[in-house]
C-alpha cells in the first residue's frame, strides 16, 4: 500500500483542461433543442458502440479515459448498457453485419439521446466506403448529431465532439 | 529445390523472410499436411482464391511454418465443384479459416468437416460468394435473418448467457454464448464476423501503392505490423530492396507499437481486478509515449509510416535521443509498477491459475504470439528467422510455462523491457542513408510474402499481383489461431473472470473478421 501511495504522490495530477466545444463539428440538420438537452442535467452517460471500426478509434476512446483528459472530472462516464445512456459514441463504417445491432442499440437508448460518430469512417465511411459488407457512414444507419473526423481522432477531439453535442443553444 | 523437412518440390520466393512456394494436388493436401504436422510444422494461414480470370478454377492456399521458413502450398481446385479434403483434423485452427473460405469463395471441404457458416451473417445470400471475381463489390443485398446453430448444452441447472455483439466495455463487437452452472463456465462458444467489412475484396480494386493504407487499417492496434508485412510482400513481389536505415526504423516503430499495446493492456488488467491505480498509471505512461510518437513521427499510433519501399519519415539523431530518454523513464516507472503488481495479493489472487492454457493444448491448437510464449511455446519470428534489422540486435526470447493470466501479465512486463532494449540497440546501430527506395515494377504476375511478429503474434500478408495490381491479398491476423483457445481458457472459470481472461489475450475482432 505504501508503494502505491508513493507512486500516486510521485505521479501527481496530470489531468489537463477540457477542450472547448466546436460548432464546426455539428451535423447542422440534426441539432437537438434546448428543451431536450435540459433533460440531461450535468452528468452524461455514454454507451460506446463499435459498429465495424479497425479498432484504431477504440484505442483513442480508451486514451480519452486516461488521466490526461479524464472525462469523469466533467461528469462524463461510460455505462454498460444503452438503456442507461444519454449519448451513443459510434465508431467505424457500419458493417452490414452490425447494422441491425446498431439500430437495436439506438432503439434501446431512451429519448432524448445524442449520437456522436467518431473517426473518418464514422463521418464518411472512410477507406472502407460503402460495399456489399459496409453501410458506410454512421448517419446512413442512425441519426447523428456530431461527427468527429480523424484517423483516429485524438482523445481531445473526441471529448470536444462530445462537449459539442452537449452544448446546444442556451446551455 | 527441396527442403530438408518436406518431401515435395518447392520454389524459393524472393523477399526478406525465408519463404517457398509449392503446388500440390487437392487429393494429396491431407497427406502433405499430415506429414508437415508430424515434422512439427505449424499452420500459419489458410485461404482461397478465384483463378477463373486466369484461365483456371479456384485455388486453396495453406501457409505452413517450418524451421527453414514459410511454405506457401497451393492446391488448384475444380471450377465447377471446388472441393478439397479439410485439414482441421490435422490442424484444428483451420476450422474457422475453412469456413470463412467457404463463405467468401464457395470452396468447401469434403464431408466430415464443420460446414457451418462463419463470416456470412445476413448481408449476402447463401450461394453467392463475395471474393469470386464475378461478385459485384458494390451490390447491396437485402439483410437476411442470421440463424446460427450454436451448440446447445443441456443438463440440470445449466443456463445460457448470451453476450454481445455490443459489449459492456469499450471493445469490439462479437457474440459470446456462455453455458453456465451457477457462476461456473461449462462452455463458451464464440460467434464472430460482425466486423466483416469486405477488406479482401477492397484490396482487389487497388494498386500496390494504394493497398498500403488499407493494410494499416486491418487491425488498427497492429498498424505497424500490418503495414510492414504488406510492404514486405510488395517488396518481395516487385524485387524492391528497402534501404537498411528504413529497416532499422521499421524495427523501432514495431517495438514502439508492442510497448504501447502492452502498457495499455497492463493498465486494463489492473482495472479488471479492482486495481484502477494500475489503469491510471499505465495509461499515463502510454499517453506520454503516444504524444512523443505524434511529435517524432506525426502519428500517435504510427499509421502510414511503413510504406512499400521503406518508411515515410526519417528521424534525426536528436529526436532519437528524446525517444531513448522517454523510454528510459518508461522503463524505470514500469519496474516500479511491476513490483507493485507482483506484491499485490488481491491482483495476484485473481491472476494466478485463471484462464489457464497448458503447453500441450497450446501446441495442439496452434496458439501463436505472446500468448503462446506464456504457454511454454518458445516461438518468435524475430528470433526464429533473424533477418535485418533484428539480426543485428539479437532479440531475447521470453517465455513462461504456466499459461495463466499471471503468466501473460508477467510476459508483457518482460516484453516491454526487452522492446525498450531493442529500440536502444536499433537506434545505436541505425545505418545512415536514404529511408525509401522507389518501387520496382513487378512482372505481369508476381507473388510476395510478408511475415512479421506483431505485438499480438505473427501477421502474414500473402500477395499475388496481376499487371501491377492486386489479384489476391490475404492479410492474416494471429487472432484466427488464438480465438478458439479463449473458448478453452475459460473452462471451469467463473463468469466474472471472463473479462480478465479476455483482456489478458486481447484479440482482434477486426483483424479476423476482415
Amino acid at each position: 500500500m505504501y508503494q502505491i501511495l508513493k507512486q500516486i504522490a510521485r505521479s501527481g495530477i496530470v489531468t489537463e483542461p477540457a477542450p472547448q466545444p466546436d460548432e464546426a463539428l455539428r451535423a447542422s440538420a440534426q441539432r437537438l433543442g434546448e428543451a431536450i438537452l435540459g433533460h440531461f442535467g450535468r452528468a452524461l452517460a455514454i454507451r460506446h458502440v463499435d459498429a465495424g471500426s479497425c479498432n484504431g478509434c477504440e484505442l483513442e476512446i480508451h486514451a480519452m479515459n486516461s488521466p490526461f483528459t479524464n472525462p469523469e472530472q466533467l461528469g462524463i462516464k461510460f455505462v454498460a448498457s444503452p438503456r442507461h445512456a444519454d449519448l451513443l459514441l459510434v465508431t467505424g463504417p457500419v458493417s452490414r453485419n452490425m447494422e441491425t445491432a446498431l439500430r437495436r442499440t439506438w432503439d434501446a437508448t431512451p429519448d432524448p439521446k445524442l449520437v456522436v460518430a467518431i473517426g473518418d469512417c464514422g463521418c464518411t465511411g472512410g477507406i472502407f466506403g460503402e460495399s456489399y459488407a459496409s453501410c458506410g457512414r454512421v448517419s446512413n444507419v442512425i441519426p447523428v448529431d456530431v461527427a468527429v473526423p480523424g484517423c483516429p481522432p485524438t482523445p481531445e477531439a473526441i471529448l470536444q465532439g462530445i462537449l459539442t453535442a452537449l452544448s446546444g443553444k442556451g446551455r | 529445390m527441396k527442403l530438408k523437412e518436406l518431401d515435395i518440390e518447392v520454389e524459393p520466393l524472393a523477399g526478406a523472410m525465408p519463404a517457398f512456394r509449392a503446388a500440390t494436388a487437392p487429393a494429396e493436401l491431407s497427406e502433405v499436411c499430415g506429414w508437415a504436422h508430424a515434422r512439427r510444422a505449424r499452420l500459419v494461414a489458410l485461404w482461397g482464391s478465384d483463378e477463373t480470370r486466369r484461365g483456371a478454377g479456384f485455388a486453396l492456399h495453406v501457409a505452413l511454418a517450418f524451421p527453414s521458413g514459410l511454405v506457401w502450398l497451393t492446391a488448384p481446385l475444380d471450377r465447377t465443384s471446388p472441393r478439397y479434403p479439410g485439414i482441421a483434423d490435422i490442424y484444428p485452427a483451420a476450422n474457422r479459416m475453412q469456413r470463412a473460405c467457404a463463405d467468401l469463395l464457395g470452396i468447401v471441404p469434403e464431408e466430415g468437416a464443420d460446414q457451418r457458416k462463419w463470416l456470412r451473417h445476413g448481408a449476402w445470400p447463401e450461394g453467392t460468394f463475395p471474393l469470386r471475381k464475378d461478385f459485384d463489390a458494390d451490390a447491396r443485398h437485402a439483410q437476411r435473418p442470421d440463424r446460427y446453430p450454436f451448440v446447445p448444452v443441456a443438463g440440470e441447472g445449466v443456463h445460457e448467457i448470451p453476450v454481445g455483439p455490443v459489449h459492456a466495455g469499450t471493445i469490439e463487437p462479437g457474440h459470446f454464448r456462455f453455458s453456465v452452472v451457477g457462476e461456473k463456465i461449462l462452455r463458451l462458444e464464440e460467434r464472430l464476423g460482425y466486423k466483416h467489412k469486405g477488406i479482401e475484396k477492397l484490396f482487389e480494386s487497388m494498386t500496390l501503392e494504394e493497398g498500403a493504407r488499407l493494410a494499416g487499417r486491418v487491425s488498427g492496434d497492429s498498424t505497424v505490423a500490418y503495414a510492414w508485412a504488406y510492404a514486405m510482400a510488395v517488396e518481395g513481389a516487385t524485387g524492391t530492396e528497402p534501404p537498411r536505415r528504413a529497416l532499422g526504423l521499421r524495427g523501432i516503430l514495431l517495438e514502439l507499437e508492442r510497448i504501447a499495446n502492452h502498457l495499455g493492456d497492463l493498465g486494463y488488467l489492473g482495472n479488471d481486478v479492482s486495481l484502477p491505480f494500475g489503469f491510471f498509471q499505465f495509461w499515463r505512461l502510454k499517453e506520454t509515449l503516444l504524444r512523443l510518437n505524434a511529435r517524432l513521427f506525426g502519428h500517435r499510433y504510427l499509421m502510414d509510416l511503413v510504406v512499400p519501399g521503406g518508411v515515410a519519415r526519417d528521424v534525426q539523431r536528436a529526436e532519437a535521443e528524446q525517444l531513448l530518454a522517454q523510454l528510459e523513464t518508461v522503463r524505470r516507472e514500469v519496474a516500479v509498477l511491476q513490483a507493485i503488481y507482483d506484491e499485490h495479493a488481491g491482483a495476484q489472487d485473481r491472476f494466478i491459475m485463471t484462464g489457464q492454457v497448458l503447453p500441450e493444448l497450446a501446441e495442439r491448437m496452434g496458439l501463436v504470439g505472446f500468448a503462446a510464449r506464456a504457454s511454454g511455446i518458445a516461438r518468435d519470428l524475430r528470433v526464429d528467422y533473424p533477418v535485418p534489422p533484428y539480426q543485428q540486435v539479437d532479440p531475447r526470447l521470453i517465455s513462461h510455462t504456466r499459461g495463466d493470466v499471471a503468466a501473460r501479465v508477467s510476459l508483457r512486463f518482460e516484453e516491454v523491457f526487452e522492446s525498450i532494449r531493442l529500440i536502444q540497440a536499433l537506434v545505436e546501430e541505425l545505418p545512415p542513408g536514404a529511408v525509401r527506395a522507389p518501387l520496382a515494377r513487378p512482372g505481369p504476375r508476381a507473388a510476395g510474402i510478408g511475415w512479421i511478429e506483431g505485438w499480438r503474434g505473427e501477421v502474414l500478408v500473402a500477395l499475388e499481383t496481376d499487371a501491377g495490381r492486386i489479384h489476391r491479398l490475404h492479410p492474416h491476423d494471429p487472432s484466427w489461431q488464438n480465438w478458439p483457445l479463449l473458448e478453452h481458457a475459460v473452462h471451469g472459470n467463473i463468469v466474472p473472470d471472463f473479462p480478465l481472461i479476455n483482456k489478458s489475450f486481447n484479440l482482434s475482432y477486426s483483424g479476423a473478421d476482415l
